[in-house]
């Protein structure tokens, strides 16, 4: 094909974009490395280079093993969870039985409702005299604490996140179903094999890439969670709810920090930046080919 | 048996169904009970005894959730026009140009999507401070504060590419022999023809913008800034206790959006445009 463009068009039609990445994304990323060598800690408007001695400050300090620990269990319990139930349900909602635009939409709901709605909804249902202590008595179990007690707390503001992604999973995983060719299904009931040996032997094979995606972006949601709990639990009691970004936001934003937050979230970058390259290397490499 | 499966079925779908929903009804249940109630009655009762509206009214006149709702979709319109407008442009030579740099180009906005806003945010705030974009200067650079960071993002570029990929060249082709120039074939020729990919990234950035609350809490500071999401959360502050007005405000809140994902369903549930809305 011949050239129709001239030299810097190309240039022109990335110009406004690159501009606002440039100002708004490749700054602010070299500046949050910058930032995290320099020590804001006694005085906020004069910081001095300190090598890496934020660093060495944060691998000291129990809160963050706390936290740290925090994003763990959600990386345990969470992920696991949005992998297999969101699977389960469209393995149900992909057959041609009445209804199913309705499931999908009551069940897609919770996904496109802000979180701090969603928030408030469940401390709401958490409360002390709440309706979920209260079914709780009803089964001759004592209340707990949901969000004030440091033992269950993390574990309730988990059950918030997984309802929030269930039906985006789903969705995912519905997506895929529609890959995986009828004729092995058929081939299935002719040798009579069950629903569970059917799933086990087509559908979990043939769609194995999908459910590796999901994994790691339940994990990479995981690690960024903020509003959960700003507006549940401001990370307590004791520490019990705090998340990286949390933490960071309280350093750097509370607490005026900026070394120190900075330096975590390099922490939080170097992390997330390695489960993202697997992303994109492993599963979504088509999108991306230049 | 096959009556059987699928009442196994529908037994289970019915139950994942009203998990997803109890949250919303039982806060729209809280809402409508006047003070006659105890809210925290056991058993707890799903419909209002002491029916009453008047927690809507009380709220509706002690906080300006028109004001929020109006911020909101000035904020969220502004995104996804600026994503609009910068993703096409942006995707367009990388789909179908050849020039210096098309690489770093390319793998420097790939590098974007590794990086959580999460870690960048506290420079993000800085700079914006520095380009005076905050609600403290006026309320017009508050706006433009809340939307920049986010008017153009990979994903859309992205999706912009792909979409222009997949039109034939004879097309730009046609176009040239006709006398056009370059800026007209993407004008008129080409983005015309990718009119269901803009309609995509429309409606996720949308609600991405929608729901956005990390950043508009970082850098609003005047109330009658607040988008939703925000003013939402300051619910909890202004009524401490008062779960009725708290429950009033939420769902009113929640309305146009469940509005707009209703019409817009299609988009959301047909199992095409997965992975477009980041989790």
């Amino acid at each position: 094909m011949f050239k129709y463009y001239g030299k810097t068009a190309p240039y022109l039609f990335l110009l406004p974009a690159a501009l606002v990445l440039v100002v708004f994304f490749f700054i602010p990323f070299f500046q949050t490395i910058w930032l995290s060598f320099q020590d804001y800690s006694t005085n906020i408007y004069h910081a001095t280079f300190s090598g890496l001695k934020n660093y060495i400050d944060i691998l000291h300090n129990p809160i963050f093993y706390k936290v740290m620990w925090n994003t763990i269990l959600y990386l345990v319990v969470a992920v696991p969870i949005l992998a297999i139930i969101p699977l389960f349900l469209a393995i149900l909602i992909n057959q041609k039985i009445r209804g199913i635009t309705l499931y999908k939409i009551l069940i897609y709901l919770p996904v496109i409702v802000s979180i701090v709605v969603a928030a408030i909804a469940f401390k709401w249902l958490y409360a002390e005299q709440g309706i979920l202590n209260y079914i709780l008595n009803v089964l001759n179990i004592n209340s707990i604490g949901w969000l004030t007690d440091p033992k269950y707390a993390i574990y309730s503001v988990i059950i918030v996140t997984i309802w929030k992604g269930i039906g985006y999973y789903m969705m995912i995983y519905l997506a895929a179903l529609m890959s995986v060719p009828k004729e092995l299904y058929e081939a299935c009931d002719i040798d009579g094999a069950g629903f569970l040996r059917k799933h086990l032997t087509v559908t979990i094979p043939h769609i194995m890439p999908t459910i590796a995606l999901v994994t790691t972006i339940s994990s990479i949601s995981a690690m960024k969670i903020f509003a959960e709990i700003y507006v549940m639990t401001k990370g307590g009691p004791l520490n019990s709810t705090k998340t990286i970004v949390y933490y960071i936001y309280e350093k750097a934003f509370e607490n005026l920090d900026l070394g120190y937050a900075s330096a975590m979230a390099v922490i939080l970058l170097v992390i997330v930046m390695i489960f993202s390259l697997v992303n994109i290397c492993c599963f979504e490499r088509g999108k991306y080919q230049i | 048996m096959m009556k059987f499966k699928n009442i196994w079925i529908h037994a289970t779908l019915i139950f994942v169904s009203l998990l997803s929903i109890f949250p919303f009804i039982w806060l729209l249940s809280t809402s409508l009970k006047g003070s006659g109630e105890n809210i925290f009655a056991y058993p707890p009762t799903i419909i209002p005894q002491d029916f009453t509206f008047a927690n809507y009214v009380g709220v509706w006149h002690k906080v300006n959730l028109m004001r929020y709702f109006i911020n909101s979709m000035i904020v969220a319109g502004g995104t996804v026009l600026l994503n609009l407008i910068l993703s096409s442009l942006a995707g367009y030579p990388l789909a179908r140009m050849e020039f210096k740099g098309k690489k770093i180009a390319f793998f420097s906005i790939l590098a974007t999507i590794m990086v959580p806003f999460q870690a960048i945010m506290l420079p993000v705030y800085l700079i914006t401070l520095k380009l005076h974009l905050v609600d403290s200067v006026n309320d017009t650079m508050g706006f433009i504060g809340l939307i920049m960071p986010f008017a153009v993002s990979a994903f859309g570029i992205f999706l912009m590419r792909q979409a222009f990929l997949a039109i034939p060249r004879e097309m730009e082709e046609a176009a040239i022999v006709d006398g056009c120039n370059v800026f007209q074939v993407f004008w008129k020729v080409l983005l015309p023809m990718v009119k269901p990919s803009l309609a995509v990234l429309a409606i996720f950035t949308f609600i991405g913008s929608w729901g956005e609350f990390l950043w508009p809490s970082i850098v609003l500071t005047k109330e009658a800034m607040y988008t939703l999401p925000v003013g939402v959360n300051n619910l909890q502050g202004m009524f401490s206790s008062n779960w009725r007005f708290i429950a009033a405000g939420s769902i009113i809140s929640i309305i146009p959006i469940i509005i707009f994902f209703l019409a817009m369903q299609k988009y959301f549930i047909s199992g095409e445009n997965e992975g477009a809305v980041k989790g």
